[in-house]
């Protein structure tokens, strides 16, 4: 379903990938892990299309297609969702009102007809409960004095709504009490489907316990130097990256 | 802007001009013989001419303001025609020969075809729906007592209300364009609700198509009696050309005790080209008096001209009276605009609201100025400023200049002021949900201005939401 062949990118005149090969069927989920500085979250984004980076080799097709050659709506028109590691806050615009935006967006390139607000709020409450949540947070601007916590667990309410043919997960974990991590990982569980596929995105073994992968693939300085199975996630958390790097790891800012 | 150097280059110079009062323009300039022309024109009693010599007079001794954060070449006052007849265009024969860009807006704001025809100037006879239409509301105000017409036909049919009100706000020696208009305004709109009356519709929304040329010197005085209550709404979000490039309106309202005043514009005069050619100069001065326990309301919604120099203002001048101003003001491509309001508290227990939101995109630049003043009798006066300004890329600007001058111990007046960049990621992230740019932009921008558009009755303010989409069209490469 996605096929990453030799994908390169840089982020102004620093190269960050370094020729990324990486398949993903449908029905699958695939963890990208790695330490800080890896590039995992630039390949998140370099896939959705964020323009602060620019690819500089490589191909990645979606079903077939080029997705480098999309604009970032086509690419999620197209069935790309990116959980942001950072959520985006606008004010004055109700999460009612831009998720069913989004949702209708998506609709109208497939054809079909645009659901009206009292409809959209039918789908919604089921979508709902999927992050244990009542109809009360829709009234609110979008992420706008959310918490850490809420910020993801509204990401994921967009990927239920949204229905994602490949759902990209950016360190959806971080900043996560347990509780919290559950519901998203609760979430993402639900939303399991032999048509779609799944890459998360994370530094930390933990939200692997809830959301089993079929593969892992550790991202050392833009390459993948290693995968393996959902077993190589636990060796890692033993080992620490040192493991595979040679390094100590650096200590975040 | 061929139409008046055209004119000016074709025509002879006549000197016999007085005598000349069929001719449906007069000569270039301005003089004293000019603003009698005018009166004599629009054949207004004695008082009125009285009034436009004053203030043609003290005109003179002014000089043009320069104060306003906008640049401009100097504007030559005697070689612009201060008379022209209504209708001079000529009506086009059908849409196909408009303005394929302006028709083009007209269908984004989805304008009904027949409006398009009206605007554009295609000779319709559906024209004579909204005429009927006004008829029968207007036969209905009738009824209620609420005089509601243009300004020549409230100086032929209610002079003693116009003497008693014109000028009682915006006095002729107010200002450089206030005197201006004062001494050669052409045309505009009267209201008056009687006491006690609450007029049942917003007025304008019906009569906007029959309110056409009113001319670039446009006069509007409305007189709210005691505890009337009356809504007003100003403009069209459709893009409004003109030949002439300077307009200098005088709004002036009148809240006496206990009446309400809402007043609401949407304005879209044409900004110019690219480079801001022939872009429209909007010089504007709009001011309300409001009495005890009255309450005048503020809203716009600026999105056209080249230059804008506005600020709608209220004197609270009566104890517990209310001043609102609730602004959206965009600049896109080469636009300025140096807009926002005063409150002047002189009565006890007075209030204003002032919440601005000025978005910035292209190349343009936008100014707040507002000023607060609370004078020594305005005990407990209360003043909440909300001051915000949105930047769309790297080469637009945004500035506020509040000014606050507070004489009286117990007044509290708040300011609060933000400035912040719709950023990459903000759109990054819409379009990641799969909305385009362009969508991505006017929703953000519609949140920004939220507080603004509630404001507005609900059909303006769906038409603004739109409007406002489409001037930012392009300000994100």
């Amino acid at each position: 379903m996605l096929e990453i062949r030799g994908l390169h990118a840089s982020a102004g005149d620093t190269e960050i990938l370094k020729g990324i090969d990486l398949t993903v069927e449908a029905g699958e989920v695939h963890a990208v892990m790695g330490p800080n500085g890896s590039g995992k979250s630039t390949l998140a984004l370099v896939l959705a299309g964020h323009p602060a980076y620019k690819v500089t080799g490589g191909t990645v097709r979606l079903d077939g297609q080029d997705l480098l050659d999309l604009e970032p709506e086509e690419r999620a028109q197209a069935g790309v969702f990116l959980a942001f590691q950072y959520p985006v806050e606008i004010a004055g615009v109700t999460n009612a009102y831009f998720l069913r935006a989004a949702y209708n967006a998506l609709r109208k390139v497939r054809g079909q007809e645009e659901l009206d607000p009292i409809d959209f709020l039918e789908l919604l409450e089921e979508k709902l409960k999927l992050v244990g949540w009542g109809p009360e947070i829709m009234q609110r601007a979008v992420n706008s004095g959310f918490s850490g916590g809420e910020k993801k667990r509204n990401e994921i309410l967009q990927m239920a709504v949204l229905e994602p043919r490949l759902a990209i997960l950016d360190e959806t974990d971080s900043g996560l009490d347990i509780d919290a991590l559950r519901i998203v990982a609760d979430g993402v569980n639900a939303l399991r489907r032999p048509d779609r596929a799944t890459v998360v995105v994370t530094h930390y073994q933990r939200l692997l316990n809830f959301i089993i992968p079929d593969f892992v693939h550790v991202l050392v300085d833009g390459r993948i130097v290693r995968s393996g199975g959902k077993d190589l996630a636990l060796e890692l958390e033993a080992k620490g990256y040192e493991w595979l790097t040679g390094e100590p790891e650096p200590q975040p800012a | 802007m061929s139409g008046p150097v055209e004119s000016l280059v074709n025509r002879e110079y006549k000197w016999g001009f007085v005598t000349d009062i069929e001719a449906d323009t007069v000569p270039p300039g301005l003089s004293e013989d000019i603003v009698r022309l005018i009166s004599a024109k629009k054949a207004e009693p004695q008082f009125m001419l009285d009034w436009r010599l004053k203030a043609y007079r003290g005109w003179l001794k002014m000089s043009e303001p320069h104060w306003p954060n906008v640049v401009y070449p100097p504007i030559d006052y005697q070689r612009i025609i201060y008379y022209a007849a209504p209708k001079t265009q000529k009506p086009l024969g059908s849409l196909e020969e408009a303005d394929p860009k302006l028709l083009e807006t007209y269908q984004k704001l989805g304008i009904p075809l027949t409006e398009q025809k009206i605007l554009t100037g295609v000779a319709v006879d559906a024209i004579f729906d909204s005429v009927s239409v006004g008829t029968s509301y207007k036969k209905q105000l009738g009824e209620m007592g609420i005089i509601f017409c243009s300004f020549s036909e409230a100086v032929q049919e209610h002079p003693e209300l116009v003497q008693k009100y014109l000028g009682t706000v915006v006095p002729p020696s107010d200002n450089f364009f206030a005197a201006l208009n004062s001494a050669v305004f052409s045309d505009g709109s009267f209201v008056y609700v009687p006491k006690g009356v609450r007029c049942p519709m917003d007025l304008s929304t019906y009569f906007r198509m029959n309110a056409q040329n009113t001319g670039q010197f446009e006069r509007t005085l409305i007189v709210a009696d005691e505890g009337a209550w009356v809504s007003y709404l100003e403009g069209c979000t459709a893009p409004k050309r003109d030949e002439n490039q300077l307009h200098a309106a005088v709004v002036e309202l009148v809240a006496l005790p206990g009446a309400t005043i809402k007043y609401s514009t949407v304005q879209n005069w044409y900004a110019g080209d690219e480079e801001g050619r022939g872009g429209i100069y909007n010089f504007v001065t709009k001011r309300g008096k409001a009495s005890e326990r009255a309450k005048i309301s503020w809203t716009q919604v600026e999105t056209g001209s080249a230059i804008t120099w506005k600020y709608p203002s209220v004197i609270l001048q009566g104890d517990e009276s209310v001043g609102e101003f609730y602004s959206v003001a965009v600049v896109n491509g080469r636009q300025q605009a140096d807009t926002g309001t005063k409150m002047i508290h002189m009565g006890r227990n007075t209030r204003s609201t002032i919440v601005s939101k000025g978005i910035s995109s292209g190349r343009g630049n936008n100014s707040y100025r507002g000023l607060v003043k609370v004078l020594p009798r305005a005990a407990n006066a209360r003043n909440y400023t909300q001051c915000d300004s949105m930047l769309i890329g790297n080469r637009c600007g945004a500035n506020t200049f509040p000014y606050i001058d507070v004489q009286n111990p117990t007044a509290s007046v708040e300011h609060e002021a933000s400035t912040s960049k719709i950023g990459e990621d903000q759109i990054f992230y819409c379009k990641q949900r799969g909305l385009n740019t362009e969508n991505a932009i006017s929703m953000i921008v519609n949140g920004f201005c939220k507080e603004v558009f509630k404001e507005l009755p609900m059909e303006f303010a769906v038409e603004a939401q739109k409007l406002l989409g489409i001037s930012l069209e392009g300000s994100v490469g």
